[in-house]
């Protein structure tokens, strides 16, 4: 057992070097370093998804365990994986190097590590493409940018992949529209090949299978989590809301990701939810088989990820909904809106989402029959269909951190904006190139939010707090809303770290505190428990 | 594997310390584990473990902060039903410490 210190914010800035150091980026084999990777994968979870050479392993040890022919399975993975996407082959030739996302990168700003650029994070595995599928670099080698698949490379590949959020934010900036997002699901998938996954995300992985979710909370489990917070909006509001489970015939399905229902903040998202769906009195159910928003099987393998998701589906059409709508989470909707129709549908048994409450038709989800609830509420705002109090927010100066996924992978830019600008009347923008499309990763995401990988993390992490702090002190920013699980879980971390004093929240939890509810004793707090503004006395 | 050597056993556990094996724990193991972060475990720090480990049977899952501190409150009076009491009890976070000596695997996924 080892245990890993963090450099204190002050160390860890002063250490980001960013001088080259004068050797070639192949000469130098990576060094994997304490705090900036995450614990192998155990074999106990790959043994669950029948995944290969399953075993523990630890990667700061010399032998990583892997099979003889390691390099041969790495090879015929790859290019069975050339052979079966375009964009894959595409993307190995065609970057020209030109250096466009070199600093865009979260990782390379905050630790200076050449490897950390785009561009570089490629080459690493474009030049065992070229080594082993082009001929000028079967000829002349290390000459026509190739080089040989050794065990250094591998261990290289691994340290770097897991360095990488998939958060695309240098594809924005490549004049080719490269996606180095894929470059590393790609490399994952290779990885995985081998057994070689972090415990980080073969665990939730492991857990999802069995039990529907990141977590492993168990159909009690779950109903405990949702009736404690039931009992405090009970506390809060004086109304005691009785949602349902698992029940067919419901019109609308409700998906979140798990760590709604078992982290702060959270859980006081999750409770947003339920005060929202009760005070419209939406026919709508929590399932408890398919429990799960989020995916961590897409950080693994395609297959992986496909398995995962089909749980909602399945479970719509078991319940016989009508349509379904998703919690606060940002890669669960990268896989929603981009992956999950070619997966597992047409969703033909269901219907287009149409809003109970307001009629509006949300055509953009016509194939998927999914929509995002920050649409859904948007909406019945936008209809006049919500009584808000946002005085009940004033103690809060919000900015808002567009989740790489909902963002450049959605375009779901406009509506949590315009939740916010009616549920709080404090609200600061971040500078321009660091939100909506341009927005930097919470630092953490594609399943790098342990807590072994710390450092990395708050490296990672640096650019978006950066931003935070600017607003914070330009305006006095004290709460940092987002859209996203894993935002809410690691930019908490973030934040504590480079920006102390500013919190986190999901944006429904802010809907809940200014949601005027019919019936509801006067509120004294907010969801979390604190005296709402002018009530400090009581 | 990590192992740990305690009372002439290896007892297995994952790169953090966490016991693999539930059934492996034992009271002493737990006092083994505190003293070894300069811990002396009193009568309240046991009513958090003990709490874990049955809330752990029923739920398989470590108990949400919110609802052990809830607990505790009940058990141990109000003015100890709040997050500051377990932190001064378990400085190293009680999720993450009080769990370790209880034997409870750390939880994972967007927490």
């Amino acid at each position: 057992m080892a245990k890993v210190t963090t450099p204190k914010p002050a160390e860890l800035v002063t250490s980001i070097d960013l001088k080259p150091s004068g050797k070639e980026w192949m000469d130098t084999p990576a060094e994997i370093k304490p705090g900036t990777f995450c614990w192998g994968a155990k074999a106990k979870n790959l043994n669950i998804v029948e995944f290969p050479n399953a075993r523990d392993w630890n990667p700061s040890e010399e032998d990583w365990k892997l099979p003889e022919n390691w390099q041969e399975i790495f090879l015929t993975g790859m290019k069975n994986l050339l052979d079966k996407y375009r964009s894959f082959k595409v993307f190995m030739d065609i970057c020209v190097r030109c250096g466009a996302c070199a600093d865009k990168c979260h990782f390379f700003i905050g630790s200076g590590d050449p490897k950390n650029m785009p561009v570089l994070r490629a080459e690493l595995l474009r030049s065992v493409y070229r080594r082993y599928f082009t001929t000028s670099g079967k000829l002349l080698g290390k000459t026509a940018g190739g080089r040989e698949l050794t065990i250094d490379v591998l261990k290289e590949l691994w340290y770097y992949f897991y360095q990488c959020t998939e958060c695309r934010r240098c594809s924005l900036f490549c004049p080719y529209g490269i996606d180095t997002a894929e470059i590393t699901l790609m490399g994952r998938e290779l990885m995985n090949l081998l057994g070689l996954n972090t415990d980080w995300i073969s665990g939730p992985v492991a857990n999802c299978y069995m039990k529907g979710n990141h977590l492993g909370l168990e159909p009690h489990a779950i109903m405990n989590s949702i009736e404690g917070m039931i009992d405090d909006i009970e506390t809060i509001t004086g109304i005691r809301i009785n949602p349902s489970f698992n029940r067919k015939g419901a019109e609308i399905l409700f998906v979140t990701p798990s760590g709604d229902l078992f982290a702060d903040p959270g859980t006081f998202t999750c409770m947003g939810y339920l005060m929202l769906f009760h005070e419209l009195g939406l026919d709508y159910t929590w399932s408890t088989y398919a429990s799960e928003g989020g995916n961590f099987g897409f950080f693994t393998s395609n297959e992986m990820a496909k398995r995962l998701n089909s749980k909602i589906y399945a479970e719509a059409k078991r319940l016989g909904v009508k349509w379904i709508i998703g919690g606060e989470c940002g890669h669960m909707w990268r896989v929603l809106t981009q992956y999950m129709d070619t997966w597992n549908g047409p969703a033909d048994f269901l219907e287009v989402p149409v809003s109970p409450i307001t009629g509006t038709r949300f055509d953009t989800s016509r194939s998927t029959k999914m929509i995002h609830i920050t649409e859904f509420t948007a909406d019945l705002i936008k209809n006049g269909k919500l009584k808000l109090d946002p005085s009940r927010n004033d103690d809060l100066i919000v900015t808002y951190h567009d989740s790489c996924n909902t963002s450049r992978g959605m375009g779901l830019l406009e509506e949590p904006r315009y939740i916010i600008e009616n549920v709080c009347n404090h609200f600061h923008e971040m500078p321009e190139n660091t939100i909506r499309e341009q927005t930097f990763c919470c630092g953490s995401g594609t399943g790098l939010n342990a807590s072994e990988n710390m450092e990395l993390r708050m490296r990672g992490g640096f650019p978006r707090a950066n931003a935070v702090k600017f607003v914070k002190d330009r305006h006095g920013v004290n709460m940092l809303a987002n859209i996203c699980a894993i935002d809410r879980a690691t930019l908490s971390a973030s934040m504590d770290y480079w920006v102390p004093g500013v919190r986190v929240t999901g944006v429904h939890e802010m809907v809940a505190n200014a949601l005027v509810m019919k019936g509801e004793k006067e509120r004294e707090t907010n969801l979390r428990g604190e005296p709402l503004p002018g009530k400090e006395g009581n | 594997m990590a192992t740990l050597d305690f009372q002439g056993k290896q007892i297995e556990v994952d790169d953090d310390g966490y016991l693999m094996n539930l059934d492996d724990w034992t009271k002493d193991l737990a006092v083994h584990l505190a003293q070894q972060d300069s811990l002396e475990l009193t009568e309240a720090h046991w009513e958090v473990i003990n709490f874990l480990r049955d809330y752990y049977k029923q739920y398989q899952i470590a108990p949400m902060i919110k609802i052990l501190v809830k607990e505790i409150g009940k058990a141990m009076g109000p003015e100890k039903g709040n997050t500051k009491y377990l932190y001064e009890l378990y400085p190293a976070g009680p999720a993450k410490q009080a769990c370790r000596y209880a034997g409870l695997p750390k939880p994972t996924g967007c927490v």
